[in-house]
């Protein structure tokens, strides 16, 4: 009865829209049709506010498929590879899942946090490697840990633009490596004796040597404005939010259980096996450790000491990985017969301070991106966030649910909404498994994407926090089967 | 008012809440009533301290109404003993925390109107008998005591917080902790001159409590004087600094909780040369050479006019506090140190300073949000230096490029060597820098508030830049100008709209002085002056608003005064001679170093102007040394010679040997009555004081405060005297007018004393300070 009554209202549905968008309506229909199972996901779309995010004279833009190579502890199978192998590694993956032929590549695009001097357009030097044309222009992004959403975004506005058509996103962090220079004064040294031309000239200059040139700078752990650590700041954001350790070192255990769980159902699918030159083929994350509330509570605090509340059982931890997508504009992919599996839709970056809302980024892009969608927190199905630590996640989410902050700090009349638990990072997230920093955004797309196909329902929210006081949110609409 | 903090447990316990308010009261009173139900009646109307307990630790929260800060008054210590004394008997309670729950201070120190309200040495020995016995007894408690410190934690607030077992403070800018007692004259009166030394060691100690250094949290974890840091908070689901001061209070249980539990010591480890430092000192003879060192050290640099350190140092000696006998010669020493004239000197400085502070004119109509400076001179470049460090955008003008940039690299290195220092991160450099912009065009001066012209000292060209700015800048802009002589009247003669125009006097070097001068004309309209403070004050400054006239008020007295200086020097008292006899009475810098440090040529200008307003009054030495100077090049300072030759690097100054010739050809004969050491010091200083009195007389200045205020933040006049005004108070008038009829006697109408001086010496019962 309810079934053929929801039948019938798509059904007017669809007519009613039928001129302008025919062809999106009358896939639409036919969906229902096709099965069951089908039926009762878009049936539920019925409560949402909007049929489709697509716009009239926009192109649609999806996401064909994407991969990423597991996920792995730093300093394990990885630390003897540089950033643009592990790049390569989910190219070929990528080529490999979706057989697009490499010339209709119009673009690729890589993010990337802390970068290797050698390759510092990573994007470029992974291409090369992997085979693609070396007609097909690559260029590296960088903007802390939302690096590969702004590579994707940035193929989404190549392709809306009309530049592109086929344009491939990714992201890579290798932290088992990081750049580790001369200080200053000895570079400046060893400069200046490049260009010193006389025996005594040389003299000269190595006379001043003293031998804390040889002390080495390594790259800022910190935020570079306000000198403090995100792990310490997560902790002050912990804290100003009043959010105990428990509720910390539960939020992560329910992370790497669930991790876990979707690890061992199978659901990582997003994950491609890596044969490591030298090494055994790695073929799943090694960062999913569920452990004991009792074993967490043991932990030092890693920050704030010795009281604070951040460890490092309830903090993303130093991941290398990589991870790539194949964006299209829809005519195309249906063109060369691919079934994508998402819409990517609007998206929304933000910023604030730095110093004590360093992390916040996902409360003020959340309701951004919804308002610009014209959706509500009610129409979306599947909440991916990046969770750089526990605290940081229960912070968005205790400010999401605060009228206070809203007002004093959004400027808006009442508060965001809290995304209800049970449709949030579903298959873990960055605390159980791992957080590449330049490859995270396209893990969260992917797991959106996925999601929505396994679980049913048709919008996503994907929403991270980056140095800097950025933040991104992205919708992603589930690819009618 | 009781504070009911009840536990959470507590809470989810008792469904009642009648119930579980009588209940509480009932377990919280009964052991108190029964000792003592006659003060219940002060328990239930207690006003500056609430407390509550939480599981086993009493929170102890000080808020003292009415007031933006908290600071020792009887009432709150009365109150504090109370509930210590509640603490102490209660068996629920094993721990306290004491945490004030006013932002930003914690206890900024002891009430000064309580120690001005007594009138002799043994009501103020008194009071520091009480809190001494206060502090011991909380330094002896078996309940640790953690005191939770966000904000000012001053004198008396230090005292409280060194007497508890354990220490937690935030790591604000704020959070500044230190002994300034010395500043007011004063000693440590409640046992820091025992405790501190032990806490910290005998040289840091020393350095705060001679020299009344605020010292900052981090910098205080790594001296031993805190044992832990809480970091504030950004907003949350409250306002920051709310929160902040809970999250202090929450970390301050647990360890309150963690020392009665003996999981955590309050010891702290110390550092091999901390080690080896403390056992050097535990050396007798160390410790007195150390002493001595410290006492010739004290000696030198106050010339033996202020008696507050040396006491400071003397009492430090005393054995630490161990009974009860200690207490009364310290406390008798501070009550006799409150009693002093240099005291009463200071004390009246820091009430004008604060008074200084205030904006009597109410606020501006329109706040100044774009200011521009025109010159980028050393005051322009000031001036610009003190408005972009406090987040004011700033435009700076000059009219050649190389001017421009050596003002704005003026503003560079002074906010750089605040990074230096640590003072300022580089990141917030280069965001207050970026509030500069340097131009040679009058772009963007069509959006500017307030425009300060800091130009030469020239009439013309001062009118030349105003017609040039009058013709950009909006209606409602104010036009300030900065002179240190020059008479504002004159200046806005060529204005449109006089009622705009200002004068505003900073003194060199801009980021160093507090003082700012404010010069009103009879035209200036009340919100210009009100517009002109307000960014001053946002500017850091100490404010006095003096009417218009020629050398406003500063330069006014301190002419006459140079004018004499000549004259002595005229006399034969050679620069070095006459240097040391006016830093032994107190001026911070020697008469001679003076005159080089404003510059020769400025020293004549004035001189000149004044003189011719002022006629014979301003008389006494001869011009003709500084023209003689001038033709020479000793400019002073700036140019390298003066009556001293300045080089880069090198500390001890050298006499110019070439001002010899100069100075023979201008010699005068001196009278020898009045020429003894303490008469060339009286000749110096009565020229200013009478100069300084005739000002008010005259309506110069409003209130003696502002002259005195004025005097020692400006021109160096002693703070042990406590400006012109306090001075006459304090010396007597008729001991002032019996020198100055003296001097009148060789000299003339130069020492011709005031009217109103003279009515103050005639009527000893009139004070300026009453």
């Amino acid at each position: 009865m309810n079934q053929n009554f929801r039948m019938i209202s798509l059904l007017t549905y669809t007519l009613k829209n039928l001129p302008n968008t025919s062809k999106w309506a009358l896939r639409f229909c036919m969906r229902p049709l096709s099965s069951s199972s089908q039926l009762q996901a878009a049936a539920a779309s019925q409560t949402k506010s909007k049929k489709t995010l697509a716009k009239p004279n926009i192109r649609n833009i999806v996401v064909v498929d994407g991969v990423r190579t597991p996920f792995l502890l730093s300093g394990t199978s990885y630390k003897d590879l540089m950033p643009h192998d592990l790049a390569r590694a989910a190219l070929s993956g990528l080529l490999h899942r979706t057989s697009v032929p490499k010339d209709v590549v119009d673009y690729i695009i890589f993010g990337t946090v802390i970068q290797e001097v050698k390759t510092s357009n990573v994007a470029r030097e992974a291409a090369l490697g992997a085979g693609f044309s070396d007609k097909t222009p690559a260029h590296t992004v960088t903007m802390a840990c939302i690096s590969s959403n702004q590579a994707m975004t940035t193929a989404v506005g190549l392709i809306a633009s009309g530049q592109c058509d086929v344009v491939v996103a990714g992201g890579v962090e290798l932290m088992s490596d990081i750049p580790i220079r001369h200080s200053r004064k000895m570079r400046k040294m060893m400069l200046d004796l490049n260009k010193a031309k006389t025996l005594a000239q040389r003299l000269s200059i190595i006379s001043k040597f003293r031998l804390n040139f040889l002390s080495p700078e390594l790259p800022a752990v910190s935020e570079f404005s306000t000198s403090e650590t995100m792990g310490h700041s997560a902790d002050r954001l912990a804290a100003a939010f009043a959010i105990s350790r428990e509720e910390q070192d539960e939020y992560a255990l329910r992370s790497h259980s669930l991790a876990k769980k979707a690890q061992d159902e199978g659901l990582l699918s997003d994950v491609v096996p890596f044969k490591v030159p030298g090494r055994d083929t790695v073929t799943q994350d090694n960062g999913i450790r569920p452990s004991s509330l009792d074993q967490m509570a043991k932990l030092k605090p890693a920050f704030i000491k010795p009281y604070g509340t951040v460890t490092a059982a309830n903090s993303s931890f130093l991941t290398d990985g990589a991870s790539a997508v194949l964006i299209m504009a829809e005519e195309k992919a249906l063109a060369m017969g691919y079934k994508p599996k998402a819409y990517l839709r609007d998206f929304m970056y933000v910023s604030q301070d730095p110093k004590d809302q360093l992390l916040l980024g996902p409360t003020y892009a959340t309701p951004k991106v919804l308002e610009k969608a014209g959706l509500t927190m009610n129409d979306i199905d599947v909440f991916e966030f990046h969770e750089a630590f526990s605290g940081q996640i229960l912070a968005n989410l205790k400010a999401m649910d605060s009228d206070w902050f809203a007002q004093n700090y959004m400027g808006r009349k009442a508060k965001v909404g809290l995304p209800p638990l049970e449709k949030f990072n579903n298959w873990g997230g960055s605390l159980s498994l791992g957080h590449p920093f330049g490859a995270t955004g396209c893990r969260l797309v992917m797991a959106a994407a996925n999601r929505l196909r396994k679980e049913g329902g048709q919008y996503g929210l994907v929403a991270a926090c980056a140095a800097g006081g950025q933040g991104h949110a992205m919708i992603v609409e589930a690819y009618p089967k | 008012r009781v504070g009911h903090d009840l536990a959470p447990e507590q809470q989810a316990t008792n469904r009642n809440s009648v119930l579980k308010i009588i209940n509480c009261e009932i377990r919280f009173l009964t052991g108190y009533i029964c000792r003592s139900f006659t003060r219940s009646s002060a328990l239930l109307t207690r006003t500056h301290i609430n407390y509550g307990v939480r599981g086993d630790v009493a929170v102890i929260r000080i808020n003292s109404p009415n007031s933006k800060v908290n600071t020792l008054s009887q009432e709150l210590h009365s109150e504090f003993m109370e509930v210590m004394n509640e603490v102490w008997s209660s068996s629920q309670i094993r721990s306290a925390v004491l945490i004030s729950t006013k932002p930003g201070c914690f206890i900024a120190g002891a009430d000064l109107n309580m120690l001005n309200s007594c009138t002799t040495s043994q009501e103020v020995t008194q009071i520091s008998q009480e809190a001494q016995k206060m502090f011991e007894k909380l330094e002896k408690s078996t309940k640790p005591v953690v005191a939770a410190i966000n904000g000012s934690c001053l004198g008396g607030g230090l005292e409280l917080a060194i007497s508890c077992q354990y220490r937690i403070a935030t790591k604000d800018k704020k959070t500044v902790l230190g002994s300034p007692e010395v500043l007011l004259g004063i000693l440590p009166g409640a046992g820091a001159t025992q405790r501190l030394p032990k806490m910290v060691g005998i040289p840091a100690a020393f350095d705060m409590m001679l020299t009344g250094r605020g010292i900052r949290a981090d910098r205080a974890k790594k001296m031993g004087l805190v044992d832990q840091l809480v970091e504030p908070l950004g907003p949350g689901v409250k306002p920051p600094e709310e929160r902040t001061i809970e999250y202090l209070e929450e970390v301050a249980i647990t360890f309150a909780k963690g020392l009665a539990d003996k999981k955590i010591t309050p010891k702290r480890d110390k550092g091999l040369v901390e080690k080896l430092t403390s056992y050097a000192l535990s050396i007798p003879f160390v410790r007195q050479q150390i002493y001595k060192k410290v006492e010739e050290k004290v000696r030198k640099q106050t010339k033996g006019l202020y008696p507050a350190p040396l006491k400071i140092i003397d009492v430090s000696l005393y054995p630490i506090l161990q009974h009860l006998s200690c207490f009364f010669p310290l406390s008798r020493t501070f009550g006799e140190l409150a009693m002093t004239k240099e005291s009463k000197a200071l004390m009246g400085l820091y009430r004008g300073q604060t008074q200084c502070k205030k904006n009597k004119f109410g606020a501006p109509q329109k706040e100044v949000k774009q200011l521009a400076v025109l010159g980028a001179g050393l005051m322009g470049a000031g001036i610009a230096q003190v408005s972009v460090d406090k987040g004011l955008q700033t435009i700076l003008k000059d009219t050649t490029l190389p001017a421009l940039g050596r003002g704005q690299q003026q503003v560079f290195k002074g906010l750089n060597d605040k990074v230096k220092k640590k003072t300022l991160t580089s990141f917030e450099r280069d965001a207050m820098f970026s509030n500069l912009i340097g131009q040679l065009d009058y772009r963007g001066f069509e959006k500017a508030d307030m425009v300060i012209e800091a130009v030469f000292e020239d009439l013309n060209l001062k009118h030349r830049v105003l017609k040039e700015a009058e013709a950009v800048i909006p209606d409602h802009c104010v036009f300030a100008s900065n002179t240190s002589a020059l008479p504002i009247g004159e200046i806005a003669t060529v204005s449109k709209r006089p009622e705009k125009v200002i004068g505003m006097h900073y003194f060199s070097p801009v980021d160093k002085m507090q003082l700012l001068e404010i010069i009103t004309t009879e035209k200036t309209s009340k919100d210009t002056t009100a517009s002109a403070v307000d960014v001053g004050l946002r500017q850091g400054k100490v404010i006095i608003v003096v009417k218009d006239g020629p050398g406003f008020y500063t330069t006014r007295c301190l002419t006459p005064m140079m004018s004499e200086v000549i004259r002595i020097l005229q006399e034969g008292v050679g620069p070095k001679k006459l240097d040391s006899l006016t830093t032994s009475f107190g001026f911070p810098v020697g008469a001679a170093t003076l005159v080089d440090e404003v510059g020769v040529d400025v020293a004549k200008h004035v001189a000149e102007n004044l003189g011719k307003e002022f006629g014979e009054r301003f008389a006494g030495g001869s011009l003709e040394m500084l023209q003689q100077m001038i033709s020479k090049g000793f400019l002073g300072r700036k140019s390298g010679k003066g009556f001293y030759i300045y080089q880069e690097g090198v500390k001890n100054k050298n006499l110019n040997s070439d001002m010899d010739s100069i100075l023979a050809s201008l010699k005068m004969p001196s009278q020898p009555d009045v020429s003894s050491d303490e008469d060339i010091q009286y000749r110096l200083v009565t020229r200013f004081v009478n100069e300084a009195i005739l000002c008010l007389q005259e309506g110069v200045l409003a209130t003696p405060t502002e002259g005195d205020i004025g005097a020692v933040f400006g021109l160096g006049f002693p703070p042990c005297l406590g400006g012109p005004f306090h001075f006459v108070d304090l010396y007597g008038a008729q001991k002032i007018v019996d020198r100055l009829r003296k001097y009148e006697a060789a000299y003339g109408k130069q020492f011709t004393p005031c009217q109103l001086l003279v009515d103050h010496a005639n009527n000893p019962n009139k004070k300026f300070y009453q």
